[in-house]
């Protein structure tokens, strides 16, 4: 797997502190929802640094996008989201992931568990879905601190809206929105009980966040019954 | 929330697709200490290190371990019993 | 080297003449760590020096804290490329922990809660050049750097500084540790830039 030179030919502002950026890279092969990418950045004097990002859409051709979290002390993502301009280079390899992916062929029901940014390859998957025209029942349960951190929102309304089959659940865990029922709270088991698929519907569940929310959803999931294999996970560390 | 100092073994195509022609996030990976076997996907991964350690997610024994110089690289597996990987139905000719 | 990124700079980063071949300067402390931290509580820390004989040197928390405590401030280099100037310890020198101990020993492996372990030649452990350090600038050791107590040896690239250490075992044969065994060098000069075997 080599790297591939990109450039950034669009992108679009998801919140005060994040930003999806389009690539294209000449060449690029298919990828499944779920998979990353390795990006490269290499400043003048030959310093390099590589991070991973989810992609956020299915494959388009050479175009391929991911969502961007600002890190406040990182040295990446702070470049990615504030200063990196349309029209210029980035080096990418991928894509990468072989796990943590859904294909359009399968067919049982889907539970997305999303923790801040990692609503990003889960988002590729409901992408994914509506490309491939499938019916496979869908569920997302996504964990913001407040409505202002989360990302797709008018997209995600209108998903629901018009992909039959896909249903979406918010928690909040610092503020709610105005007219909220309910306090915000950490993603506990009630909101899995409530939001989620029942074990016996044998549904293939997707988390994906930072590793302590990972953990805590992970175990909620097993203690109510879900086989582990049936609980793919992603974890994000804090790198920047 | 505080944050933990591993990611997925998920993150590990990139590093050893430079190594191996397959694909090892599919593959499935036995423990030597515990015994369990599992997901190489599954495997802890601690990163930020001179290497990368993956470590079963059962015991937490060193699993895996991946050195990149620029010129080398080091994988060591002493701690996996077996790595099995799906592969394509072999046809008679 | 990639392709150029316009306006990419990475993280702050100066070349200094004091600075090892490869090595940038950080303001910060990265936290490294190949396994999850050990938590040792301070009743319950011990310190071993065991000898290729099987003699065994032990001090508890407290007797380590009554002996003789140095105040080194020192260069650290990570083979990871950042080095950080004028870090300043405290702790216990490796001299005075060896003093009466009974070698004819010429490699040190030292061992970690946690089980990490990493050797060195046990003359770079003598001589004012290490030491088994508790305190840094100022405050206790966190555990995310080592705390309770680690080993300071900061001539060598600093995975040679064994966190959470447990312990010293004294060789007649040098026994490549942790990071050793996966292709890192077994001296780790970072003025030679002995990074990897064969460096």
């Amino acid at each position: 797997m080599s790297w591939r030179a990109a450039r950034l030919v669009a992108h679009r502002t998801e919140t005060p502190t994040a930003r999806t950026l389009v690539l294209e890279v000449p060449g690029w092969p298919a990828h499944l929802p779920g998979q990353h990418v390795d990006i490269r950045l290499t400043a003048p004097d030959g310093y390099q640094a590589a991070r991973s990002y989810s992609l956020a859409a299915p494959a388009d051709g050479d175009r391929i996008e991911v969502s961007v979290q600002r890190v406040s002390d990182g040295e990446v993502s702070p470049f990615l989201v504030d200063a990196y301009r349309e029209g210029d280079p980035v080096e990418v390899r991928g894509p990468i992931g072989g796990w943590f992916v859904w294909r359009p062929q399968q067919t049982e029901p889907v539970l997305l568990v999303a923790g801040g940014s990692g609503v990003v390859p889960l988002m590729a998957m409901i992408r994914g879905r509506r490309a491939a025209g499938s019916r496979a029942p869908f569920r997302l349960i996504y964990s913001v601190r407040t409505p202002e951190d989360a990302f797709y929102t008018d997209e995600l309304r209108r998903r629901v809206r018009d992909d039959a089959g896909l249903d979406v659940a918010y928690v909040y865990t610092r503020q709610a929105p105005e007219g909220w029922r309910g306090e915000p709270h950490r993603l506990g088991l009630a909101d899995v009980n409530t939001h989620g698929w029942p074990p016996e519907l044998e549904p293939l569940v997707y988390v994906c966040g930072p590793t302590a929310f990972v953990e805590t959803v992970s175990d909620l999931l097993v203690g109510l019954g879900h086989p582990a294999r049936r609980v793919r996970t992603e974890r994000f560390g804090p790198t920047g | 929330m505080t944050a933990l100092p591993y990611v997925d073994g998920n993150m590990l195509d990139g590093p050893l697709g430079e190594v191996f022609a397959v694909d090892l996030s599919s593959a499935t990976a036995r423990c030597a200490n515990c015994g369990t076997p599992g997901p190489v996907a599954g495997l802890r991964v601690y990163s930020h290190a001179p290497g990368l350690v993956g470590r079963c997610p059962t015991c937490v024994e060193v699993m895996l371990r991946l050195v990149r110089a620029p010129d080398r690289a080091w994988l060591d597996l002493r701690g996996a019993t077996f790595l099995q990987f799906p592969m394509p139905p072999d046809r008679p000719r | 080297m990639g392709i150029v990124t316009p306006g990419f700079q990475g993280r702050p980063r100066a070349e200094a003449p004091d600075l090892p071949p490869g090595q940038y300067l950080t303001p910060d402390f990265p936290v490294l760590s190949a396994g999850p931290t050990p938590r040792v509580p301070r009743d319950q820390w011990e310190f071993v020096i065991s000898s290729e004989t099987g003699t065994e040197y032990r001090w508890s928390w407290d007797e380590m804290m009554a002996l003789p405590q140095e105040t080194p401030t020192v260069d650290i280099h990570c083979v990871t490329r950042w080095s950080k100037l004028g870090t300043t310890w405290r702790g216990v020198s490796l001299d005075t922990l060896l003093d009466g101990v009974d070698t004819a020993a010429d490699y040190a492996l030292a061992h970690s809660y946690g089980g990490y372990t990493t050797n060195l030649p046990l003359e770079d452990l003598r001589d004012g050049q290490a030491w088994l350090v508790h305190t840094y600038d100022g405050d206790d050791l966190p555990a995310e750097h080592g705390g309770p107590a680690r080993l300071l040896v900061p001539h060598l690239y600093f995975w040679k500084s064994a966190k959470w250490v447990r312990g010293i075992h004294l060789t007649v044969e040098d026994t490549p540790g942790f990071w050793e065994t996966a292709g890192y060098h077994d001296y780790g000069d970072p003025w030679r830039e002995q990074r990897y075997q064969g460096d």
